[in-house]
């Protein structure tokens, strides 16, 4: 993919960044408001996919490090696993922080679920953003450089 | 608290954290990763024991995520069951100890299998991800919890089948699997819903106390007998079956061969606990047992014609469900006549329901043996092969008792739980038998070709290098060769103990349904 024109370049300088605000926007609001964690992360994940459409993949792959998508991803999962086993003297996913509002309850009156979409939301805009990396990396492959050779079996 | 009301939710918990912890366990190296791998497939395997074990002693658990209690099912006057419930009676729990004994055999295998390959990360999490399919489709009480489930182990098993990529053959097969089981899931998620649209619940127990047999029913039925027969590679929807076992990294396959025989439970459960006493008339139960026939002869004979010899396993495969459905179908067959239950329909669902312990475990075992004659001399083909018994000793005997076993030799286990299923059936149509027993003596006759071509003959020069595989193989072989010779060797105490009470709790649709809905029918 090549770069687009200054005006799309200019356009995705400004805009890019709200579609992250938004995702945010959109996660940390789940528990309550149509969207949740995996909507919020794909809307993230966009500014990966703004970020390629105007700048180009040899561009985005020279910004882009994998580790921080990786970091995203683990981070996510690994928080919603201990949420979920937070619940156990109870039962596991038990939403052990929910208190009525009244009471002073903690994250009112969602308690786990809006941090268990926060996690989701840093797991899906990770995990997609590697999708758009290697889904041009595909694209990238076939092009040019030749498939990079498992070794072990006859092939 | 007490560890053993929560034995379901650690049996799904401890592959999930497997799957979650994995790409990060990896960076620390080798080792870890591998103590990973199957030190929670192990740790799977005691949970699975011991929730076997409780559900034998104090009746069906059932478990409810995220409630106020492990066996809240109808919180606060509700009329149905609204949360996450798993329900685990003995016929999901004797299907929970085969898979994971499936699944702790192949992550075994894979220690010393799969070093050589880069993404191992990768593989680990995805292994763990279809172990966790596999288990929350035997445990599982909803419905719609069950189309997830098929949806996580299909999409784990897209990506192993795959898991060697440069191999246009694992590709070509991945991508069948996946067109074939999407639109298979997708028939599934129509069903669960059209069922949820009608009764207001998605629970199986809170279904089947509802249900009445009519029309919409009955597309229901056929919609999700479809999909799941089509899952666990019953005949006209088998095609894709021989492609992905063969393609897969060997212990990878023997754990679909676990995952296939969740989806035969899923068919099994559909059949008995949410239609069951309801099923009206026989049509449904002679459509699973003509399947079974079919798949019994039509996969041997598509087998002894194979000459690359993980294919000719999947073949095999095919027709080993066969029997399965054949045995079950005939139980189903006489659900509501007491008479014919009592005479030979029990003992056909017994001989059905050892089959899949006994099938799980020489299935698993021929695919890693398979698995360690390609690591060995890097050949797929039968052709090429010969004199590999001098070089391999130990996998040669493990691949004897595995072959002895699916062919029905006595003492071997196959020939048990086969023995049980050739009497019973004998009793609705001498034809039935007689399909059956054909199909063992087509099975024995491609092993001996196997055996044959690969282990015996004269010692080729091109393998003079070849050694016995690394011990973390022999161990993972072992340990179903040793499930193959329990059961041969204590027939009598795994009927009693594993098979009897599993074919008990599966024609009790009461008690099913009485755990979730406290009432019974």
């Amino acid at each position: 993919m090549n770069p687009l024109s200054v005006v799309v370049r200019t356009g995705c300088d400004l805009f890019a960044w709200f579609m992250v605000v938004f995702g945010v926007n959109v996660l940390v609001h789940g528990y309550m408001t149509p969207g949740g964690g995996f909507q919020g992360g794909a809307i993230i994940a966009t500014f990966t996919a703004f970020l390629l459409v105007a700048y180009g993949g040899r561009k985005l792959l020279g910004w882009a490090n994998e580790k921080i998508f990786d970091l995203f991803e683990e981070v996510g999962l690994l928080a919603f696993f201990f949420l979920a086993f937070m619940g156990f003297p109870v039962t596991f996913f038990y939403n052990y922080l929910v208190k009525p509002l009244a009471a002073g309850g903690v994250v009112p009156p969602a308690g786990t679920t809006a941090l268990m979409s926060i996690a989701v939301g840093l797991e899906v805009s990770g995990a997609l953003s590697m999708v758009i990396l290697t889904m041009y990396r595909g694209i990238r492959m076939f092009e040019t450089a030749p498939m990079e050779e498992e070794i072990g079996h006859d092939r | 608290m007490n560890w053993n009301d929560h034995l379901p939710a650690l049996l799904l918990m401890i592959p999930l954290f497997g799957a979650f912890a994995a790409p990060l366990v990896c960076l620390l190296g080798k080792t870890m990763r591998n103590v990973l791998l199957v030190g929670l497939s192990f740790v799977t395997l005691l949970v699975a024991l011991l929730l076997w074990k409780s559900v034998l002693a104090g009746g069906i658990a059932v478990y409810v995520m995220g409630g106020e209690s492990f066996n809240l099912t109808l919180p606060s006057g509700m009329a149905l069951p609204i949360r996450i419930i798993m329900e685990v009676d003995a016929f999901s729990a004797f299907m929970v100890v085969c898979g994971s004994i499936a699944s702790f055999a192949g992550a075994l295998f894979s220690t010393n299998y799969m070093e050589k390959f880069t993404g191992l990360g990768r593989f680990v999490s995805l292994y763990f991800l279809l172990t966790l399919g596999m288990l929350g489709m035997m445990i599982t009480g909803d419905f719609f919890n069950f189309f997830i489930f098929i949806e996580i182990a299909s999409i784990a098993s897209f990506g192993l089948v795959a898991f060697w990529r440069d191999r246009p053959e694992a590709i070509e097969a991945s991508l069948k699997y996946t067109l074939v089981s999407q639109v298979g899931s997708m028939i599934f998620l129509i069903a669960a819903g059209a069922l949820y649209g009608k009764y207001n619940a998605l629970n199986i127990a809170a279904i089947g106390s509802l249900l009445q047999f009519g029309v919409m029913e009955k597309i229901a039925l056929v919609f999700i007998i479809g999909t799941l027969a089509m899952k666990c590679g019953s005949f006209p929807m088998h095609m894709w079956l021989p492609d992905a076992y063969a393609e897969a990294p060997s212990g990878v396959s023997c754990l679909l061969v676990a995952v296939s025989q969740a989806s035969l439970y899923g068919l099994m459960r559909v059949c008995f606990s949410l239609y069951g006493v309801n099923l009206g008339g026989s049509f449904i139960p002679w459509m699973i047992i003509s399947m079974g026939l079919a798949s019994m002869f039509f996969g041997v004979t598509m087998a002894v014609v194979q000459h690359e010899i993980k294919r000719l396993i999947g073949y095999h495969s095919v027709s080993q469900v066969g029997y399965m459905l054949l045995g079950l179908g005939v139980g189903l067959l006489v659900l509501t006549d007491a008479h014919g239950m009592a005479e030979y329909g029990f003992t056909a669902m017994k001989g059905g329901i050892f089959h899949i312990f006994n099938y799980t475990m020489y299935k698993g075992l021929l695919f890693l043996a398979a698995g360690a004659i390609y690591y060995a001399t890097g050949k797929r083909d039968l052709n090429e092969m010969g004199g590999l018994a001098r070089r391999m000793p130990f996998t040669t005997a493990m691949f004897v008792i595995a072959a002895a076993a699916i062919s029905g030799l006595p003492p071997f286990n196959g020939f048990v739980s086969k023995l049980l299923i050739y009497e019973s059936v004998f009793a609705v149509h001498p034809a039935l038998t007689v399909v059956a027993l054909l199909t063992s003596v087509l099975t024995l006759a491609s092993f001996v070709k196997v055996f044959q071509t690969a282990f015996l003959g004269p010692e080729k020069s091109v393998f003079t290098g070849v050694r016995e595989v690394p011990s973390g193989m022999l161990f993972g072989m072992g340990v179903l060769t040793l499930a193959v010779l329990g059961a041969t060797l204590f027939p009598s105490w795994t009927l009693s103990n594993l098979v009897e009470p599993a074919a008990k709790a599966l024609v009790d649709q009461a008690g099913y349904i009485g755990a979730v809905m406290g009432g019974g029918l």
